[in-house]
This record gives structure tokens, sequence and C-alpha cells, in this order.
């Protein structure tokens, strides 16, 4: 099953290296990984999209609690949450298929934010299932290239992760 | 306030630390702090012959005492060198603190000479590591170390030192942290009452109880808890490799080691248990042999410090994070004012069936009658010479596996081996830094030809501290682990495994000041462990020639259960 783990850990040189380090020294899985300085500049927080059994899972919740530097972690998934991805994304928009560019663009409230004779470069929010529809309303075949920041999240009402 | 360069610091620092010995070796990275030290008396430096020693130096020291050990090392080959000793160290949770060189600040990036990333060579294999950015930081670094190497699971810290950090002509205000808090990083101090209590009812609950004792009841000292409790309830204890010692292997109540070479009585009772009261053992692969066959019918309790040990490899009932020391107190006072006592019919029939199993194996071998000596006679002749009273510093191999049947451990931190990483070359220097701390024990290295010969370059060390460590050497010319493996996987192809051209031993401890006995009878065995330990002022190596054909024996068949055992070459359960 997919997991999203949020993590807190001190924004110190070398601390990302560790979190990377321990996925693929114990053979975990990573799907997506961003990472930024919080509003607190002593902390990065860090979201993980991950997917194994609970036993995995369970694992690698708590290897990454081992490391010295994570202050703190919360397994999104296992409450409500709210997740959001970003892509750029660069369409052919040619001939009649410009308008129809236009119009999906619309539909999945994309934002155009470059133009050329022959190019659109959209941007879109969304979880990953819909940054995935878009794709697909769009057709493989207009798709020229694609950048997405991967999953961040956070949990619904009152929980907050802070130290 | 004190003004100091960044290499005071590192000296000063280690002396306010009561630091008595560091091991190491010194180089251009490292330079500056080796002109501090020789500027002091209070910590004595031991130059080791490779920085690999330094570390297993460190290493046994800090398995005898419980106290972290120290070294100190240079940059690029000297870092790498010590990599193994602290990948040991890391495996089996050894406190340990490793001071580095590093190229100055300014060349880092440029693979100036004598660089590579040790932050990044070292990470997998550390507890933590630490970069030094500026001189100031070096006291509340290396306090940092000290304070995360030797609380929670303790654990290897690397500290990492560009030589401009260390520069004497830049000096700053010294001061010593008296304490360490951080954020990040507070180990459980107790465990959870709930799951003590729960804890408690299974096992006064249980008819067919064993007490399953690691390493984590040592490094946690809390074996005279642990002890307590088991003959508070007279439940069987099994000790894993790790945890010999933990509980007095000469005690009724003591049925051996579980795992791979452990005893049929051990491995049978836990296959065969209804509770398993794991404290601070991690159910690793050499123990438990084919996961999901694993003790069918018991529920598990398990007592960890580190919370990823816990459900990792055998999912438990009962998790209890903690340290064991605390939660074993607890534990006992519970028990103290229980209504519930064990049943003492199911418990006596329970003995009765392990008494049995006792009876079928019991650790026998067969002795030659052409002569030639069992490595097993070896041990046991050693265990009476010592009065079971010595540090058995283990190398890796048949003889380590010999050395954990045949001793009895009666004391924790006696029997010294490199559990999980299985360390070649491990046991020499170990019992090196044994014997610095505890010059008046006897302290001794089994080995073989084969391990040996991986650190035989620090009798020379030995030679310039006058280290007498007495050295137990097995001698089977072959690699006898490997060899076993191959009679019983590959048709006896012994590929490898056959050590042509072993030195002289004898002519060897010559040129390095040392006594060698060779024996190769079982006549002269008693007189020459006899003589080795009269020798108290001597390094003596004992060249005993052994049955090269023998295996170690029970053997867990592979991918089977527990109870799956080889018991001699042609018996199996």
């Amino acid at each position: 099953m997919r997991h999203i783990i949020a993590v807190l850990i001190e924004n110190e040189a070398g601390a990302l290296s560790r979190v990377v380090g321990l996925f693929s020294q114990r053979n975990f899985n990573i799907e997506t990984l961003t990472v930024a300085p919080t509003e607190d500049p002593t902390l990065s927080r860090l979201t993980v999209t991950t997917s194994g059994s609970d036993r995995v899972i369970e694992q690698i919740t708590k290897q990454l609690n081992k490391l010295i530097e994570v202050v703190k972690l919360v397994d999104l998934t296992e409450g409500d949450h709210i997740e959001r991805e970003m892509m750029l994304i660069k369409l052919k928009a040619t001939g009649q298929h410009r308008d129809e560019v236009k119009r999906t663009v619309d539909i999945f409230r994309g934002q155009i934010v470059d133009v050329t004779s022959s190019i659109y470069t959209v941007q879109l929010t969304g979880d990953q299932g819909k940054l995935d529809a878009f794709i697909n309303a769009i057709g493989e075949a207009y798709v020229l290239e694609t950048v997405r920041t991967g999953v961040s999240g956070i949990a619904r009402g009152d929980k907050v992760l802070s130290i | 306030m004190e003004m100091l360069s960044g290499a005071e610091m590192v000296i000063r620092s280690l002396q306010d630390q009561k630091v008595e010995y560091i091991y190491g070796y010194p180089g251009g990275a490292v330079l500056h702090i080796y002109d501090a030290l020789a500027q002091q008396e209070k910590i004595q430096h031991i130059l080791v012959r490779h920085e690999q020693a330094a570390t297993h130096m460190a290493d046994g020291y800090a398995r005898a005492s419980g106290n972290p050990g120290v070294v100190l090392v240079t940059s690029g080959p000297g870092a790498t060198n010590a990599i193994t000793g602290i990948a040991t160290a890391f495996m089996d949770s050894i406190p340990m603190v490793v001071i580095c060189g590093q190229v100055p600040s300014t060349l880092i990036g440029e693979d100036a000479f004598q660089e590579t990333d040790m932050m990044g060579v070292s990470r997998p294999v550390v507890k933590h590591n630490f970069a030094v950015k500026h001189p100031s930081e070096i006291p509340g670094l290396i306090k940092k170390a000290f304070y995360i190497a030797s609380s929670g699971r303790p654990g290897p810290v690397v500290i990492d030192i560009p030589k401009d950090m260390t520069t004497p002509t830049d000096k700053f205000e010294y001061s010593y942290p008296e304490s360490v808090s951080m954020r990040s990083y507070s180990p459980a101090t107790r465990g959870h009452s709930g799951q003590i209590k729960k804890a408690i009812e299974l096992l006064l609950g249980a008819r067919r109880p064993v007490i399953f004792v690691g390493g984590g009841t040592i490094g946690g000292r809390a074996c005279g808890e642990a002890t307590e409790l088991a003959q508070a309830l007279n439940y069987p204890v099994i000790t894993t490799l790790m945890g010999l010692g933990a509980y007095p292997s000469t005690d009724r109540q003591w049925i051996g080691m579980p795992g791979m070479h452990g005893t049929y009585e051990a491995n049978m009772a836990l296959h065969h248990s209804d509770l398993i009261l794991n404290i601070g053992a991690r159910f690793d692969d050499r123990v438990t042999n084919a996961t999901e066959k694993f003790c069918p019918t018991a529920k598990i309790i398990h007592i960890d410090i580190d919370p990823s040990s816990i459900s990792k490899t055998i999912a438990v009932d009962v998790p209890i994070v903690g340290p064991a020391k605390s939660v074993l107190l607890e534990m006992l006072a519970l028990v103290a004012k229980s209504d519930t006592q064990p049943d003492v019919g199911a418990l006596s029939d329970w003995w009765v069936e392990i008494d049995q199993w006792r009876q079928r194996h019991g650790g026998r071998y067969e002795r030659n009658d052409n002569g030639l000596l069992k490595p097993q006679q070896v041990i046991e002749a050693l265990y009476k010479v010592t009065k079971g009273d010595a540090y058995i510093c283990s190398d890796v191999g048949q003889h380590q596996m010999f050395a954990a049947q045949y001793y009895k451990y009666d004391k924790p931190n006696r029997w010294i081996n490199s559990g999980s990483l299985g360390t070649m070359g491990f046991g020499f220097p170990a019992a090196m830094g044994v014997k610095l701390h505890y010059p008046d024990a006897e302290v001794v290295c089994v080995t073989g030809d084969g391990s040996f010969q991986m650190n035989l370059q620090e009798l020379s060390t030995c030679s310039q501290y006058e280290i007498p460590v007495k050295i137990v050497c097995l001698n089977n010319q072959s690699l006898g682990m490997v060899r076993q493996w191959q009679d019983m996987n590959y048709e006896s192809r012994h590929s490898q495994s056959y050590v042509e051209s072993l030195p002289d031993f004898h002519k060897l401890m010559d040129a390095y000041g040392h006594k060698a006995i060779i024996v190769k009878t079982e006549a002269e065995l008693m007189p020459a462990l006899e003589q080795a330990f009269a020798l108290k002022d001597e390094l003596v190596f004992l060249d005993i020639h052994i049955d090269p054909t023998e295996h170690v024996y029970p053997m867990l068949v592979p991918k089977g259960s527990m109870r799956d055992m080889w018991l001699s070459k042609t018996e199996r359960t």
C-alpha cells in the first residue's frame, strides 16, 4: 500500500543523504521525495511517498525515527490528509488541437504559464491521480516534457506536525 | 576563559571525558592533533600497525568495560582502514568514538591527497557522524559523540575533522559541556507500564516458558535483574551468542545458546515453548532459521531499547520499548506482589522434557583414537586452566563456535566476539584492548590459522607496549567453517579453503620477541596451557594442531525450524 510520510529533520548538511541512504541501504522504495526548509530555518520538512507491506512501513517509520537528525515524523496516510503535487508540462499545441489542449487545461484547472506558436507550457496542481489523469486526457503523443515536484502532504483538521 | 587550538581542544575534551587510552595511527591530516597529544600525559596513545586493529582494540575495551572505546586515525586510507572495525562495532551495538582527520576544508571535494568522503563512506555503518565546520564546535561535538555512542542502543560515532580546524595558531575559548540535550534524540528511559503488566500476565500464565537473553542485556547492564527474574520464576534461560555470560552458564537453569550452532536443548525448548521473554535480542537470521517456521506455538514478549528491532523479523505479541534494566526492575516488583504464580506442575513437566533434551546431545563430541586433538577438547582444557574466569576474545570461524559452546561464561562482558559482522581478525586486537585495561586478568584470544593472519601485524604493537595476551590458535591448516559448508553443501570441493604455506608460527613469534608453544597431542595440551598461563608477563602463542576434518554441531538445517538440526555428520533430528 502507498504511504505518505512527513518528516521534520534538522536542517543540516548531510541530513538528507542519511534519509536517502537509509532507503537504499534497507531496500525500501522511494516513489517521490520533496524537501525544503520550514518556517523555522533550523528544520526541514521532507515528504516521502513509499509503498510496502504493513511490516515494511513500520520498519520505515522506525528506522527513520532512529536517524539522529530526525526530530519527528508522521504517516499521513494513517488519517485524513491533503496531498498535492505540482507539475509543469510542455505540450504540443498546433492547429485544431491547440483549442482542445486549452479546453482540457481549463477542465483540469491548470494554468498556461508560457506560450509559443506551437507550444503551451502548463502548470497543474493536484494529487498524483489528477496529474496522471491530465496526461491521459491530453494524450502522451502531445507531451513534450514533464517535471513533477513529488508529493507534499499535510494532515486535515487540527492535527499539526511541529515541535 | 581558556584559549585553545582545535587540536588542543580534541585532546582536552578527551581528557575531560576521562579517556585513558586511545588507539590510533598518525598521518598528515591529524598531525596537529598528534602534536597536542605529545604535550600531555593523561591520555596514553597506543600506536597500532593497521587502523583496523585500532578500532578492534577500542571495541574489545568497550565490550569488556561497557564504556566507549576511542580511536584516532588520519584521513583517506587511515579512515577507510578503520571502516571494518567501525562496522563490527555498529552491528554488535558497541559504543565507540572514532576521530578521523580530513583534508583542509578548502580542499574538500577536490580529490586532494588522502581525501575520502568519510562522512559518506561511514554513514551506513555508524550510529551517527559529525563533520566539524568550525574549531569552536569541537568540545560540543565530542561531548555529543560520547553521549550518542553510549546511550540508547549504543554504537560507533565518527567525528570528521578537517586539518584547518586544528591549526595550532588559531585559538578559541574552550569549555567542555557538562551535559547534552538534543531535541532530535531522546532514547526511552523506561518501558510502558501497561505493556509491562500485560507481559507479566503472559509470563506468569506460561506453561512452557523460556527466557531469551541477548546482547542488549549486557549492553543495558541488566544481567543481575535478568538473572533475578529467571531464578524467581525457575524458568529456563537461553543466552544468544551476544548474550553469553548474561546468565551464569554453569547454572542448572541455563540451557545454552540458540540458533545455527546452538545447543540441542535450547533450540528444542524454543521450538516447543508457549512463551518467549526476549530481553535485548533481535531474532537475527542466525538464530531464527526460517522465520515462518519459528516457534509456532510461542507468544513473544520483546524488551528492546531500539523499537526498530522489535517485530523486524519476527512479529511479537507484547513489545516493550525501554532499557532492559528499568523494565526488568518493574517486572520483578510486579512478580513479587502478584497473586498468580506460575503453574508448578506444568513447569516441572517442562523441565523434565528439557532435561531429556539435555541428555540427548548435551554438547557431546567424539574424541579421536588416533591422537589428533579435537578443538572442543582444547576449549574444555582452556576452561579448566583459566578456571572459567578469563576474558575470551574470539576470532571468527569454527573456533569461535567451539569457544562459545565449550567455555562456560558465568559473568557478562567476558565473551568478546564479532557476532553480527563476523569479522575475521577481530579477536587478537580486541584481546589487546581488554588486556591493557585489565592487566591482572587472564585475557585469551581464541583464533584459527586463518583469522589470526588477518591482523598478525599487531604482534609488533604487543612488543612495544608489553601486552601479554595469550593466543590459543586452533590450527587446522584450513578455513574450517568454509570447509565445513563445502563439505555439507558442495560435495567437499574445498575451493580455496586450504591455507597453503602457513608461516612457522614459532619463528614468527621469535621474530617479534614473543613465545610460541606447539601442541600436537593430548598429552602435550594441559602442560602447554599451564606453562603459557604461568608466564604472566609474556605473550604466548599456542599453536595447537587439531583435527582438520571436525565440524561444528549441532547445526540448524537450512530453511527449517528451530528443531531441525544436524547433531553430527550422520545424525539429524
